[in-house]
């Protein structure tokens, strides 16, 4: 027991312990009964076992130390672009295995070996520290509201209103600058969310050849990917213009189409919709050959491409818009407008 | 005076380097005083005070490998086209940020471990802090004087998220670059300034060049300083608060019972940062995380399958993915309530464990210091409101990973939507009930135990062929443990008239109040612990089984 234990009378354990025992037992059962005694463990009374201690806390260390030098002989030894078969894992990299395990054994050595040490070397008797009220004393509190009554006189701070008051509002003022430093992070909105790279004669480029896409290209069943025509990767706005105007075509039977307006648009069963998503604007890639049905796989909203790209499930809020498509004299397909309304995620100002 | 400064010179002379060293410290910066309180601070030991360590040393693990990666890393959406050594991506046109990636994936000997250690430190530093926050909520650690170490805490959890987030986004792979998706579509369902937002965010349309290079030093140096700072704050706290102890014998609110910090403590938390460090660091060297070699360069017109956030966003990616998509448009504007009101209520919910503990102190009115833990089972309406959280939180998170569940168990995606959306309002009010009943249960058999003693297991047969259970009365520490803690009165508002008959005035909050303390310390709350007088009866009787 440590002398700094609190003297609460009935709780100074070696009083009741030695002294009362058993007697203040039968009055309070509950009673708390004080720290248990001390234990000893097998090295604070064995010698033998304490050198037996210390030489498993040497041999982790020592451990460590080997294993610090195996990782230098890694970095040094093992090419970065090898790889072995380890099982289960697979074709891993031989490098980052043997760096990481050696780093691994190199940190447990000292990890163990520090542990082992407090547990069975260092003294495990506990003691007991007193508390103290976070809450400082009235005495304190009294001086420090004094203090500040004695500083807030000797500012004016309540009695020279215009000061003050003056001083509320050039503070309130100054950080207008700073908001208004922000006003060149970007450009205003305006309409751009409302136009994409579509227009009127442009035609439908396939994205992996470049090539201008035939109504033949697209096939029943699958879900053909389309560029408008110009849009190259090279380009330094090629991310920011595909974000909008990435376009997905299907094949359907025209007497498939329930939506009157989507078989006006299309060409001859094809239809052509936006690819990103209405939801939070992830692009689109699953396709439904029987439903017609295509999916986010971000969040599953599921739209019906035969039904006007309506929602059928899932999180989005409106239908997938339709670009207008028709078939140029050269027999290629082309778009007869940009789409009709804001494709993505809906905003504000969509409307 | 001047015999003691002879005297300090003398001694001074013969002192130890390591004295001297001390001296001259101590004369500049006080350390003495600062080593009189906290060189042999006392903490005390148990398992679960361990969860904050682990979060602690993988934090600092985060600071010193991503110190490392910003030496290779460039945070710029310039494109090149790949000729490094991994094939499958030659000729691949990426920014500089996801080639730079590649290069110390590929390149860098050592970049790869590093890399991983980083990013499973970070899942590790996340998850940690949650279960850490759950051992002090549950234990009701954050009690007076403590809340604004909790807030300090919840802080923390909250900054981990985004500073996690802005990480793993930084590579512009396809995965991440989803999420920044996600977040644009975010920002643009703000009612009024959300394109605005939107604009000035990404300095233009998404993707924009500008993005990764404005997260890099929101990543590296805004949100990591502010969580220095708070991490700081948090440890002074615990220091300057001293340790919350489990009951038992020897242990009072006024005391704190365990071992000097140097050097027992000293010895094993500082181990511990190593053993911590070194199952990361085997981690990083068998399991690979966030392989972005095989996910390829953000394309906004290229998705994979599967598309998951790190685990710490999968309660948000829940409640985005089980929202119907409500979309109200009315006068030319459109409310995207579909997006915005799961992204406000992921705050929100969070918030609910973060004000919680002035919730409780207005219910309970109690503002005494608390420094012994409470058992869960003796304070059943917290312990209930925290396992609730947990299901919203768990059943969010089902509903985040709805697409694995589906594809894993076979199941259909919209039954799983329909459970989570069912599950995320009758989840907590169920496992609310089901957990105080667990509790009062827990406090019954308490009770008996005190008063019965310990099964033992032991059947005997009576003389007349009676078979009975031989019980074993618990030691007095057992006795103590089981039955220190306090059973208040709830709050009560008062007579509705006063002595004269004329009506009080009593206002809601007070009717609010009353009502919610007496679901904390009511009659359905609180198994009656047993008395002195109860157990001497048992005990002093016979036949007592």
């Amino acid at each position: 027991m440590s002398s700094h234990e609190i003297p609460e009378a009935d709780e100074l354990p070696e009083k009741r312990e030695s002294a009362e025992g058993a007697v203040q037992v039968s009055e309070d059962p509950f009673a708390d009964p004080g720290m248990p005694p001390h234990e000893h463990r097998k090295q604070d009374i064995d010698e033998r076992a304490a050198q037996r201690s210390e030489r498993t806390v040497a041999l982790l260390f020592t451990s460590s130390m080997v294993a610090t030098i195996a990782f230098i002989a890694a970095y040094v030894a093992i090419p970065v672009d090898k790889y072995i078969y380890v099982f289960p894992i697979g074709h891993i990299s031989a490098l980052n295995f043997a760096l990481g395990l050696t780093l691994g054994v190199a940190l447990f050595g000292i990890g163990a070996g520090a542990v082992h040490w407090a547990r069975t070397l260092m003294s495990d008797v506990e003691i007991a520290d007193e508390r103290h009220p976070i809450e400082a004393s009235p005495e304190v509190k009294a001086k420090v509201m004094e203090d500040f009554r004695a500083g807030a006189a000797e500012s004016g701070f309540g009695r020279r209103k215009l000061a003050r008051n003056t001083l509320f509002g050039a503070l309130a003022l100054v950080p207008l600058s700073g908001l208004v430093l922000l006003r060149d992070l970007g450009p205003m909105p305006g309409t751009k969310l409302r136009h994409t790279k579509w227009a009127k004669g442009k035609l439908l480029m396939n994205q992996n050849t470049m090539q201008p896409l035939r109504p033949e290209d697209i096939i029943v069943g699958s879900l053909t990917p389309a560029l408008p025509e110009g849009l190259e990767e090279d380009q330094h706005d090629f991310q920011t213009e595909i974000a909008k105007a990435a376009l997905m075509l299907v094949r359907l039977q025209p007497e498939n189409i329930k939506d009157k307006r989507e078989l006006e648009w299309s060409h001859d069963g094809i239809v052509a919709f936006s690819k990103i998503c209405t939801h939070v604007g992830c692009p689109i890639n699953l396709y439904e050959q029987q439903t017609h049905h295509v999916l986010c796989p971000c969040h599953q909203s599921t739209f019906d491409l035969s039904d006007g790209g309506r929602v059928i499930f899932g999180p989005a809020g409106h239908a997938l818009p339709q670009l207008r498509i028709t078939v140029n004299d050269e027999g290629y397909l082309e778009a007869m407008g940009d789409f009709s309304e804001p494709v993505g995620p809906a905003f504000w100002e969509r409307g | 005076m001047s015999t003691a400064r002879d005297n300090d010179a003398q001694r001074r002379g013969k002192a130890p380097a390591g004295e001297r060293v001390a001296d001259w410290a101590d004369s500049r910066l006080g350390i003495y005083s600062l080593a009189k309180a906290n060189m042999r601070k006392i903490f005390p030991d148990h398992w679960s005070f361990m969860l904050g360590e682990v979060a602690l040393y993988s934090f600092i693990i985060i600071i010193l490998t991503g110190v490392y990666l910003t030496l290779f890393f460039h945070p710029s959406m310039s494109e090149v086209v790949y000729h490094g050594p991994y094939e499958p991506m030659q000729g691949v046109r990426m920014s500089e940020a996801f080639a730079s990636t590649l290069d110390i994936s590929f390149e860098v000997r050592g970049g790869l471990l590093i890399r991983q250690i980083h990013h499973w430190a970070a899942l590790i530093f996340l998850a940690a802090m949650f279960v850490h926050m759950m051992r002090v909520f549950f234990t009701g650690a954050f009690r007076k004087p403590r809340e604004i170490n909790w807030l300090f805490g919840f802080l923390l959890f909250f900054l981990g998220m985004l500073t996690g987030f802005t990480g793993y986004s930084l590579p512009d792979d396809l995965l991440s670059g989803t999420g920044l998706r996600f977040i644009e579509g975010v920002f643009l369902s703000v009612p009024v300034i959300g394109t605005y937002i939107t604009m000035f965010v990404y300095g233009g349309e998404f993707p924009g060049t500008d993005l990764i290079a404005r997260l890099y030093p929101v990543h590296v140096l805004l949100l990591p300083g502010i969580m220095l700072g708070l991490l700081v704050a948090h440890l002074i706290l615990v220091f300057y608060h001293k340790h919350t102890q489990y009951p038992g014998a020897g242990k009072t609110n006024k005391n704190v019972v365990g071992m000097p910090l140097l050097p027992v403590y000293m010895a094993k938390a500082g181990g511990f940062f190593f053993l911590v460090f070194a199952v990361i660091a085997v981690l990083s060297a068998i399991a690979t995380i966030n392989p972005i070699w095989t996910i390829g360069p953000y394309r906004p017109d290229q998705v994979s399958t599967g598309a998951q956030p790190d685990w710490y966003m999968g309660f948000a990616e829940g409640l985005v993915r089980v929202m119907p998509g409500w979309e109200i448009n009315i006068w030319g504007h459109t409310l995207v309530l579909g997006v915005f009101i799961p992204i406000v209520l992921f705050p929100v919910v969070l918030l609910a464990m973060g004000v919680y503990p002035f919730i409780e102190s207005w219910i309970t009115g109690d503002k005494r210091e608390h420094h012994i833990l409470d058992r869960p089972r003796n304070a059943p309406t917290r312990t209930a409101f925290g396992v609730a959280w947990l299901t919203a939180y768990f059943v969010m998170l089902v509903g985040g990973g709805n697409d694995l569940w589906a594809t894993h168990f076979h199941l259909s995606i919209n039954s799983i939507t329909w459970f989570v959306r069912i599950g995320f309002f009758l989840g907590p009010v169920l496992a609310f009930i089901a957990t105080r009943r667990i509790c009062l249960g827990l406090q019954r058999r308490d009770r008996d135990k005190v008063l019965h003693g310990r099964e033992t297991g032991i059947i005997k047969r009576l003389p007349h062929g009676e078979f009975v259970e031989v019980h074993e009365p618990l030691s007095q520490e057992q006795l103590h443990t089981l039955t220190q803690h306090e059973q208040p009165k709830p709050y009560e508002v008062g007579p509705e008239v006063d002595e004269n008959g004329v009506a009080r005035k009593i206002k809601g909050s007070q009717k609010l109040r009353a009502k919610l303390s007496k679901s904390y310390y009511g009659e359905q709350a609180q198994i009656p612990k047993p008395t002195r007088e109860e157990y001497q009866e048992i005990t002093s009787g016979h036949g007592h089984h």
